[in-house]
């Protein structure tokens, strides 16, 4: 009987009830999500890892548009059969730079965190222009419009800033030269040394077939090209590393 | 006078911001949004000057008398209304995005592709269908247990409208490309500081009104409700802090990147699950319930502990979203042990609302709405018991990025929160609008049928496909390769998304009714049929012996 008792002084007060609901539903969120910030093994270095270029950032802001998450994950689980389908399993550090992070919750279609490289641009473009006539048994829906849409990225260097506001490490020279680099990394004809010393790893070309137009499928496949190729996951110093993981 | 000017001045500023920002607009859809507040604006300064005075017929509908001696049931009446609204529109586009995943031709780029559809499915449903039954019924409930009136009337219909633009401006964005891609979170910094407004103004109406009450306990229901409030404040604000690239732009990026950015998503995301669909919507069983069955609420010392342990505990299940993935181990875990614990607390709950028909339980076979209630807590009984068995790590390993989660969540969405709002709204409407009683009980019975062979079709459909689905996956054939390519698991799929649609199709079909049900109900009329119980009489057989021989007709 006590604890009704005491619990009908919560009851009566609606100040208190609210407190103490507010401190219940405060401390689970408290205890797991904080630490992630501060213990140190949550991301572990690798070596590698850079921020998007304008361009592959402008592919990602559409892949974010099209809410492509809702059927395809970036987050390869250790386990035999994902790692010999999709390769080596997802490492915390390859999303460091992700705003938001798209590891997704559902695989309508394949898992896309190391589909870099794995297909040529002109598989890609075919693909999103009409899936079903690479892949016949795909349900994905076509992206034919990406390839007539103009890219329109209203201001490269605020968007670059943007995400230096929330921890991506674009520095001064980065973001003066976003706009540039923008339009350098799909038209080989332009100088892309500065790009390639920015952005290590960089892919410089024409990515859509249609060398006369930057468009949105230009940028979208330069994302989904870069994804998963900047850590060298196979090198003797990457496995090393994770041999050594703290904490797993 | 100055107050009817002062308004108007005030919704010609808006308008001429809203102007403002379209001309100044960084991108279509944000320019699009702005246009949807300047008519906002623009119809608010219009219905401000011209007194707008409907016809009688639409006024008893949307209006009644005010009368301090009543409760001020307007904003209730406009949100049962919306609910139906929104539902109809949530589970049409749900069958329309199911038939997309059997039928890839139905996708019309670039604006009904499945990738801007699927949000606005999860976003009407939830928060558009399941929001506006939240509001309603918490207005209603707040009012009678604490036997007061509506502590602030206009902001209460601030709330309302509020809300019905946030929807608008959500709806829209996901079709014109406005999202953040974030699970259940995906409107734009904008709209999610118009939301906070407006849920701070909400939270505003629900305290106030208990702080007035006339009774000196506050009823459970309304703790359940004000944890609800509360704790999706807190989610919404923590997950959608973000840097938008300009202030006349819609896009933003997160404050978080990867790990961090993951879990405090899923912290989000589960508690959507948990404070949204399963506290608010305990809520509306912990008064409704009792009151079709007419019957006190079974224990209140299990309310009790019933209540603390489920908040306490939900928090933390958010990481088994999260299994196997990057995130530490130790967080993976915790989330797991956590969702396992969750189970006792979510069947107190069901106890606690199925035993209350203690006593009545002929009411099923007789009651059509209890019926609704007692199918929705074993549906809500069902899916709290799969998701902490989902939420064990060796199950997730085969579960996880399956049909299985899908199938998981629409038998707790279908059946648990969509049963038991259909029983609230058949309940309040002949209270709220007046009548005698609903258009027809038979009808009831017919909505019943179709939604539960509905989510029935639906669930086990999707549970054959995630398990065929996660099997083929991790198939090894003699040889040591990989037996399927993912195209192979994708067309072995084919006829469980056909099965599924359908189950999609009798469940729409069900509410099709209940629209008709309702909307007579509303406009005052009543369907002559045969109760759905009576004791057995017949007036023919309801006479004496007149003949002298009492052998020559038997007995019945």
């Amino acid at each position: 009987m006590s604890m009704a008792e005491s619990h009908k002084k919560l009851e009566r007060n609606v100040t208190l009830l609210a407190v103490g609901a507010f401190v219940a539903v405060a401390i689970g969120g408290i205890v797991e999500i904080a630490p992630l910030f501060w213990i140190d093994n949550t991301i572990e270095k690798v070596d590698g890892m850079r921020p998007y270029t304008p361009l592959e950032q402008a592919g990602r802001d559409i892949y974010v548009r099209e809410g492509c998450y809702s059927c395809h994950s970036q987050m390869i689980r250790p386990f035999r059969d994902e790692v010999e389908r999709y390769g080596h399993y997802s490492l915390a550090a390859e999303s460091m730079y992700d705003h938001p992070f798209q590891w997704g919750s559902k695989r309508t279609g394949p898992d896309l965190a190391r589909v870099g490289g794995r297909y040529s641009d002109d598989w890609h473009v075919q693909h999103l222009k009409n899936p079903q006539s690479v892949v016949p048994e795909s349900v994905m829906p076509s992206y034919g419009f990406l390839s007539t849409t103009d890219l329109q990225v209203a201001d490269a260097a605020a968007q670059l800033r943007a995400l230096s506001h929330v921890g991506v490490p674009y520095g001064r020279d980065e973001i003066a030269n976003a706009k540039a680099d923008l339009a350098a990394q799909a038209n080989p004809e332009k100088d892309g040394v500065g790009l390639m010393a920015r952005y290590p790893k960089a892919q410089i070309r024409d990515f859509d077939g249609n060398p006369g137009k930057l468009t949105e499928m230009d940028a979208l496949v330069a994302y989904l090209q870069m994804l998963g190729t900047l850590v060298d996951v196979s090198s003797a110093a990457a496995q090393e590393e994770l041999a050594t993981e703290k904490g797993r | 006078m100055e107050t009817s000017i002062a308004k108007i001045g005030l919704w010609f500023a808006l308008l001429i911001l809203a102007i403002l920002a379209v001309a100044g607009a960084q991108d279509t859809g944000f320019a699009v949004h702005m246009w949807i507040f300047a008519a906002v604006a623009f119809g608010g300064m219009w219905v401000t000057a011209v007194r707008y005075d409907p016809l009688a017929r639409v006024q008893g509908i949307f209006r009644m008398p005010t009368d301090p001696s009543r409760y001020d049931d307007d904003p209730i009446r406009w949100g049962v209304i919306a609910t139906m609204f929104w539902g109809a529109a949530g589970f049409l586009a749900g069958l329309f995005i199911a038939l997309q995943l059997a039928f890839p031709a139905l996708n019309f780029e670039p604006y009904l592709n499945f990738g801007r559809v699927r949000p606005l499915h999860t976003s009407a449903v939830i928060f558009a269908f399941g929001g506006n039954a939240l509001i309603a019924t918490s207005f209603y409930v707040v009012q009678r247990t604490c036997r007061a009136r509506l502590a602030f009337p206009a902001l209460a219909r601030f709330v309302f409208w509020g809300y019905q633009l946030f929807i608008v401006l959500a709806a829209s964005g996901y079709l014109l490309g406005v999202t953040q891609s974030r699970e259940y979170a995906e409107p734009e910094w904008y709209v999610d500081i118009w939301l906070t407004i407006v849920w701070l103004s909400y939270a505003a109406v629900f305290i106030g009104t208990i702080v007035r009450r006339h009774e000196p306990h506050i009823y459970v229901a309304n703790w359940f409700y004000l944890a609800f409030i509360l704790t999706v404040a807190m989610l919404h604000v923590v997950n959608n802090l973000a840097v938008p690239i300009s202030f006349l732009g819609s896009r933003s990026y997160s404050a978080f990147a990867g790990v961090q950015d993951a879990l405090t998503q899923w912290w989000y995301g589960h508690n959507a699950v948990g404070f949204f669909l399963t506290a608010g919507f305990l809520a509306m069983m912990y008064y409704f319930v009792p009151k079709q069955a007419e019957r006190p609420v079974y224990s209140y010392r299990l309310s009790i502990i019933h209540f603390w342990s489920l908040i306490f505990l939900y928090i933390w299940a958010g990481p088994h979203h999260l299994h196997y993935t990057a995130l530490p181990d130790w967080a993976q875990t915790l989330g797991m042990v956590f969702s396992i614990m969750l189970w006792m607390p979510s069947w107190g709950g069901m106890i606690n609302g199925l035993m209350t028909l203690n006593g009545a339980w002929d009411k099923v076979r007789t009651d059509p709405i209890i019926r609704m209630m007692v199918m929705a807590l074993a549906f809500y009984g069902m899916s709290t018991f799969e998701g902490p068995m989902l939420s064990i790590k060796s199950v997730n390993s085969l579960s996880h990025y399956t049909d299985w989660t899908i199938g998981h969540v629409h038998s707790g969405a279908l059946g648990w929160n969509g049963m038991i709002t259909f029983a609230c709204v058949y309940y309040l409407v002949p209270r709220l609008w007046k009548r005698e009683r609903l258009y027809s009980l038979r009808m009831i019975n017919w909505h019943f049928w179709l939604a539960t062979i509905g989510i029935v079709f639906y669930a086990a459909s999707m549970w054959v496909a995630g398990i065929t689905q996660g099997l083929m996956w991790r198939e090894y054939g003699a040889d040591g390769y990989l037996v399927n390519s993912f195209a192979d698991t994708v067309s072995a799929l084919h006829p469980m998304y056909l099965m599924r649609a359908f189950g999609g199709f009798l469940y729409l079909t069900g509410f099709v009714i209940m629209l008709v049900n309702v909307w007579k109900t509303i406009t005052g009329c009543i369907r002559i049929e045969a109760p759905m119980s009576d004791a057995a009489f017949d007036p023919e057989k309801d006479r004496p012996i007149t003949s002298g021989r009492p052998a020559a007709i038997p007995a019945e």
